[in-house]
């Protein structure tokens, strides 16, 4: 059974109905550590011994958050660039993350349609999340397509309700093993047979 | 006229209130404004006050009572024990120490062997209303001085138990002239055989503790339960009375009692609550104790022999202060803060009073003797304060802890950028912060055992008072960038920041003060660097609350910092509004009214509701409503 640390960064989760839902449906599940990073660091000061030790302790990293300006917010990019330090994450002897699964899970305003060439976003979901796909092969780790709620302002609590129990899918999934083969031709992970089948 | 409880008040009040604030506006201890107000309005100046200071005496001495009610109630047993050795050492020498030398002076001056005995007990005994009420006037009790000053007279008011226990043993047995003599003050110890007396006493204060533990504490609990502020003033006064009652009819000092009172109540949990209701009282019933010694000396003893009792004021004030000093010596403590202490405990206090009433009513004093005792005493009071400012104005500056010290070659970086001044809880965690990256503070404080350790620990750190512009300058204020005030003392603050804008106005300076009403101050005086010391706690306090609660540490990390701009904002507002009063007797209203207006200012701002900062609710709604259009 893999272990899942989600490292999740939302600066105002409290008004958050989409992320409210997702986290309400993971957080406890057994195998899975939510961590919240803006409660925990609300002053940005990370500890990094700390979150390296609990990067030790996992198999699978997810970086949960809202898609903002096409990205992370700002205390999540603080993470990355804190924890994961030249000899450690990458470079010479930087092999602590290898051997472990990566991916994103984001929340967005726009939907699917804007996210392409001739949408008004003109590039993809995918090309968006290249920084953090580059991070992670730069650790050596694998990753994953991404988990995507979209069009967060249209859903209804039921929609929310479907998308939450996806995920738990995906985490179950997850534990016992999935791998990009199970994701080819997938942009998203949601889309994948496997997690559609079950 | 003098019948009138009225008139005696108006007339104790007004030269208390004339004669203290003469005293301050001179610099000078309230002690001696009430001293020289007693004296003033007592039988021998004015006439307005009894005809003899005794039974004002006896009347003002509850302030006494009051006040070791509540020394008794700060002795925890646990702090006691740690306290052992200096009460112990410091207390048992001084005492023991002075007794001998005095019990020496009065047998060589021809007294009985037992009123010598009797009277070098009442003069070891130093007076606790006036040297902690100066103690804490100057802010000194956290100095070694001040912890042994407390230390000697706590074990001073624990010996007196004892003595009183002792003195009975030495009554003429046969002599019966005495219950004749005090039939007025008959209380239960006379009525009993000598070798009685010593065990009643004895067994009253196995009473009080009794009463304490399960008669006392149980009745407060009560009154606390029925939620009625004034019961337990009531309620505290009447413990106070109680005890006082009792012991007066036993036959030995209510002020005693009291102090044991307080003792045993000190554990229990109203220690806070009885401290708080009965501080206001000690105050003013300890003036009126003042003045009663004031009006207690009586001028025409002194008159009929004035060289013998100024002559006995003196040997007794060079053998407490010969013995002070050594005492000092013996547990070490630095020169400047043995002078304080030596000067500080070198009278009679208080309770010889009480001891030489007490032999005196037991037939081993005569009234000749007891006369002369009384006013030594009173005189030895009045002398305190005088002798406390010599020291403090003449042989202080000389001596002591050297305001500087010419460090050899070793002194780090000469051109120190920063000056320190205080090093206490605030300015210790600054100075700190300063080192832990690599800046040198030059440190300006008062407290010369502190100055000493700084200066162990390798700071440059200058003695004496920051106010002084010479300090000030050989401190290289010429050369500094920024003064930092961390004294908690706002008038010191000033008082730098006064010097500093008119003589080297290029010095930044950086000020701590306690609340927004010395902001104000310091701001209309044109300071921007104002660090109110309560604000950023109370709303890391509040935060954390709030987070318990369930509030998002992030957003009340915003809030915080949003909250404190505002506040600041509202700080600067209201300080340049004009101000009608600025007395300060009209403080306190003013403050509530400044209270309701920030409520107020709160209430229109609203529940401070988040801003719509990745509020993606807000998004919706704002596009549903675009939608509907």
């Amino acid at each position: 059974m893999k272990k899942i640390l989600i490292l999740f960064s939302h600066p105002k989760f409290e008004k958050s109905r989409a992320n409210t839902a997702l986290v309400n449906h993971i957080k406890d599940i057994e195998g899975v550590t939510f961590h919240d990073l803006y409660e925990r660091y609300p002053d940005f000061n990370i500890d990094v011994s700390a979150e390296k030790k609990i990067l030790n302790a996992h198999d699978i990293i997810i970086w949960h958050h809202p898609f903002y300006w096409y990205s992370c917010p700002p205390l999540m990019k603080q993470w990355i660039d804190m924890v994961l330090e030249f000899g450690w994450a990458y470079g010479p002897n930087g092999n602590a993350l290898q051997t472990k699964t990566c991916l994103n899970v984001i929340t967005t305003g726009g939907s699917r349609k804007v996210y392409c060439s001739e949408g008004s976003n003109s590039f993809t979901v995918r090309q968006f999340l290249r920084p953090f796909e580059q991070t992670a092969n730069l650790c050596g780790m694998e990753y994953l397509p991404p988990f995507a709620v979209m069009e967060t302002h249209k859903l209804s609590d039921s929609d929310l309700r479907d998308y939450a129990l996806k995920y738990v899918e995906l985490i179950t999934l997850l534990k016992q093993s999935l791998s990009n083969s199970d994701c080819e031709g997938f942009s998203f992970i949601n889309d994948i047979p496997k997690l559609n089948t079950l | 006229m003098t019948g009138s409880i009225l008139f005696e008040a108006i007339v104790f009040l007004l030269g208390a209130i004339i004669c203290v604030s003469i005293a301050k506006k001179l610099g000078l201890s309230s002690v001696i404004g009430y001293l020289l107000a007693g004296v003033l309005i007592g039988p021998y100046v004015l006439g307005f006050i009894g005809k003899e200071g005794e039974d004002i005496l006896h009347f003002a001495e509850f302030g006494v009572v009051v006040m070791l009610f509540l020394i008794g109630l700060e002795i925890e047993p646990k702090n006691f024990w740690n306290m052992r050795k200096t009460i112990l050492g410091m207390g048992g020498l001084q005492v023991g120490g002075t007794m001998l030398l005095s019990y020496i002076l009065f047998a060589l001056l021809g007294f009985d062997w037992k009123v010598a005995l009797v009277i070098s007990m009442a003069v070891a005994l130093s007076s606790t209303a006036i040297a902690m009420q100066t103690i804490k006037e100057k802010g000194l009790m956290n100095t070694t001085f001040g912890s042994s000053s407390f230390s000697i007279l706590l074990f001073q008011d624990i010996i007196v138990i004892f003595m009183l226990g002792f003195i009975p043993l030495l009554s003429n047995t046969d002599d019966n002239a005495s219950a004749e003599k005090h039939s007025e003050h008959a209380n239960l110890l006379e009525t009993l055989p000598i070798g009685f007396q010593t065990l009643a006493i004895i067994l009253s204060v196995v009473l009080i503790i009794i009463a304490g533990r399960y008669l006392i504490v149980p009745m407060l609990r009560k009154v606390a339960k029925t939620g009625v502020r004034e019961l337990l003033i009531a309620a505290a006064l009447l413990i106070v009375f109680s005890i006082s009652f009792l012991m007066e009819y036993v036959g030995i000092s209510p002020a005693l009692g009291a102090f044991l009172g307080g003792v045993v109540l000190s554990n229990s949990e109203f220690k806070h609550e009885l401290e708080s209701t009965l501080e206001p009282f000690k105050n003013l019933l300890l003036g009126l104790f003042f003045m009663a010694v004031g009006a207690s000396i009586n001028f025409i003893v002194i008159a009929n022999s004035p060289l013998e009792i100024g002559g006995v004021l003196i040997a007794i004030v060079v053998i407490k202060a010969l013995v002070l000093f050594i005492a000092g010596h013996v547990f070490k403590l630095k020169l400047d803060q043995k002078l304080l202490l030596t000067f500080s405990l070198a009278q009679i206090g208080e309770f010889a009073f009480v001891l030489l009433s007490f032999a005196f009513g037991l037939n081993i004093l005569s009234q000749d003797q007891m006369d002369m005792m009384l006013v030594i005493t009173a005189l030895s009071m009045s002398l305190t304060p005088i002798i406390g400012i010599i020291n403090e104005r003449f042989i202080l500056p000389k001596i002591g802890t050297k305001e500087s010290i010419k460090r050899p070659t070793d002194h780090i970086a000469k051109s120190q950028k920063i000056i320190l001044v205080g090093f206490g809880h605030f300015g210790n965690t600054i100075g700190r912060f300063l080192r832990s990256h690599g800046v040198e503070a030059t440190i300006l404080d008062h407290d010369s055992n502190r100055v000493d350790f700084l200066r162990k620990m390798g700071f440059e750190v200058y003695y004496g008072d920051a106010t002084r512009l010479d300090l000030l300058e050989s401190a290289g204020i010429a050369e500094a960038k920024i003064i930092i005030c961390a004294t908690n003392k706002i008038e010191v603050s000033k008082a730098i920041s006064k010097i500093v804008k008119e003589k080297y106005p290029h010095v930044e300076m950086m000020i701590r003060t306690k609340n927004r009403y010395d902001a104000y101050e310091l701001l209309n005086l044109g300071h921007e660097n104002i660090y109110r010391e309560s604000l950023e706690t109370s709303l890391t306090l509040a935060k954390d609350v709030l987070s318990r609660m369930g509030f998002r540490k992030y957003t009340l990390n915003r809030q915080v910092q949003n909250f404190i701009k505002y506040d600041e904002d509202s700080l600067r507002r209201l300080a340049s509004e004009p101000k009608q009063e600025d007395n300060y007797i009209f403080k306190a209203r003013k403050e509530l009214e400044q209270q309701e207006k920030f409520l107020n200012e709160d209430f229109k701002r609203g529940i401070v509701d988040f801003d719509s900062h990745w509020d993606s609710e807000h998004i919706r709604q704002v596009l549903e409503k675009t939608k509907e259009e």
